[in-house]
């Protein structure tokens, strides 16, 4: 698999990276070495082996259903770059 | 019934298939101890994990699991004993996770189907592609302030099921039908309220037209539809635009819309063309669920009768039309009020009542039945009344009328008022003979012939008994005495 420009293009948009146009051929030349090390796992034969997501068989407790977390509007905003009347605060977006 | 479109040139078919997310009664969030409680103040129910704080991790909430499974078990569906969680990649301000936790290769619910009435008769069967388990998304506020916008976090994180349907519809009655009915079954199992006012339950609908016969046509998606009515009249005026611009020439750009409700209209939502590169793949943070047969027969045997289920019983049980069975099953609770009030009575004036007096007057006030003024133990004791003959039916609907504004009991009613119907053959009898001795000109009328009169005199006697003279008795002295 081989990224070019338009693909780094687009991955940085969707991933809403902004990246300047003189630097996206280096960035494919980089992101290029980084997926030809990870195909190396093509090497492996995995014929007739289901695909999985974790390889723990360990499956977790799940979590009761009760409300012990939240109620606390400050905590939740304390990061928050602007906050108005316990909201968050962005720019206008309206899709 | 025809569900063709007629166009300038011809019949078009228009085929509708419908997601819809339902948010599950559950106390705490899907992945956090968050409370879901409806219309608390901004963001007060919110957990770092809802606000997707780094380093917070996702704990799934066993709660969500078993309605999600009741659900597909109601809706007839395959449940899947492996299920994956995946993440959704998309940027909005009111997700912060910049991706929705949600189900895409492998949901917890697969195929099913149910079938829906139609008011004509007609039965059809819509096909469900699958329902799954995601967040859902806190809420905008794009009116607070000209240039910013407002993030509410509290439904951040809530779970939904989205319950996709096979493209199965052809008209927009079938279309309400089958979200009506599965509305009807969440309720029933007590795993989405269905309060469409509040969003606990919207729908999208996607919307195509084609020449009947031919290939499926490219589909419109109209976003949230959070009523009935309005997924009625987007889905009719989507159709219609499609085929004019089908016959004018054009092509049907594949895009989401939305119904705006002031005009009657679909309009584009600004569709930018990588939008909907989602780049599923396995959420790292969750393992998958694994469930046993064990565990889903269990999750069986907590489900109630289910509205198909209760209506065919209530007609044969009861002997009610098929149409009065579905009326009194759509929702649980009225069934419930009317399985109380038939018990050891007659079901179908049981049946009459509920419908046509107790439900005429709740949705006049939209009253829920479970608020009813008049209880089911209470208009029991009235139509007892009725049947042992101490009031007529036509004083009933007074004395009802006074229960539903009081809220006293039938028999304390009748008590005070004096309202005991009179059965006495000699004081009806009296009260006959003064009607006719003082009506000699309209007993000559009838003797002569005119036979309606009767009706006259029936009035007369009525309302000199006050209405509480036994209505059978009295026509029946009425002809007697008339004619002697």
């Amino acid at each position: 698999m081989s990224l070019d420009k338009d693909t780094v293009r687009r991955i940085a948009m969707l991933a809403r990276i902004k990246v300047p146009e003189a630097d996206l051929e280096t960035m494919a030349g980089e992101l290029n070495n980084i997926l030809g090390w990870i195909e190396q796992l093509d090497e492996v034969d995995t014929d007739g082996v289901e695909p999985m997501t974790s390889v723990s068989d360990f499956r977790p407790e799940l979590r009761a259903d009760v409300v012990n977390d939240g109620g606390d509007a400050e905590r939740a905003l304390a990061n928050a770059p602007e906050n108005a009347n316990g909201f968050f605060v962005v720019p206008k977006v309206i899709d | 019934m025809s569900k063709l479109l007629k166009g300038r040139t011809g019949d078009w078919e228009i085929v509708i298939g419908l997601e819809i997310h339902a948010q599950s009664i559950t106390k705490a969030k899907l992945f956090s101890g968050a409370s879901t409680a409806f219309g608390a103040e901004p963001n007060t129910q919110v957990s770092l994990v809802d606000a997707a704080m780094p380093g917070m991790l996702p704990v799934l909430n066993e709660e969500s699991v078993r309605q999600a499974v009741r659900s597909g078990l109601a809706l007839n569906s395959k449940i899947n004993l492996h299920s994956v969680f995946a993440r959704k990649n998309y940027f909005y301000p009111d997700l912060p996770q910049g991706y929705q936790i949600s189900q895409f290769e492998s949901p917890i619910v697969g195929e099913g189907e149910l079938e829906i009435d139609l008011a004509d008769g007609e039965v059809v069967t819509v096909g469900i592609e699958r329902l799954h388990l995601e967040q859902d998304a806190g809420k905008s506020l794009h009116d607070q302030h000209p240039t910013k916008t407002y993030i509410d976090l509290n439904r951040s994180g809530i779970t939904l099921m989205e319950i996709v349907s096979k493209p199965d519809m052809r008209s927009s009655e079938e279309a309400v039908e089958y979200a009506t009915k599965v509305r009807s079954i969440l309720r029933y199992i007590d795993t989405c309220d269905g309060n469409m006012q509040e969003g606990s339950l919207r729908c999208d609908a996607n919307v195509s037209v084609r020449r009947p016969g031919e290939a499926l046509g490219t589909r419109c998606e109209i976003k949230n539809l959070n009523s009935f009515r309005y997924l009625r009249q987007a889905i009719d005026h989507e159709a219609v635009r499609q085929v004019e611009i089908l016959e004018d020439g054009g092509k049907i750009a594949q895009e989401t819309r939305l119904y705006d409700t002031a005009k009657g209209e679909t309009r584009s939502m600004r569709s930018k063309e990588e939008a909907h590169d989602y780049r599923y793949f396995p959420d790292p943070d969750l393992l998958p669920i694994d469930l046993s047969e064990e565990f889903v027969a269990r999750m069986k045997a907590t489900l109630p009768e289910l509205p198909d289920a209760r209506k065919e019983r209530f007609v044969t049980a009861y002997a009610l039309s098929p149409y009065d069975a579905s009326v009194l099953v759509s929702e649980r609770d009225t069934a419930d009020y009317f399985e109380t009030v038939a018990a050891g009575r007659d079901s179908k004036l049981a049946a009459n009542w509920v419908i046509s007096d107790l439900f005429g007057r709740l949705n006049k006030l939209t009253i829920p039945v479970s608020a009813s003024p008049v209880s089911a133990e209470a208009l029991g004791e009235l139509i007892d009344l009725i049947s042992d003959q101490t009031i007529s039916g036509r004083i009933a609907k007074d004395v009802f009328s006074e229960m539903f504004e009081s809220g006293e009991g039938a028999k304390a009613i009748v008590e005070k008022k004096g309202l005991r119907q009179v059965t006495d053959e000699g004081a009806i009898r009296g009260q006959v003979q003064s009607v006719i001795d003082d009506n000699p000109d309209k007993v000559a009328d009838y003797r002569g012939g005119n036979d309606k009169l009767v009706g006259w005199f029936m009035g007369q006697v009525m309302k000199a008994s006050q209405g509480k003279a036994n209505p059978g008795m009295v026509n029946k002295l009425l002809r007697e005495m008339l004619s002697a």
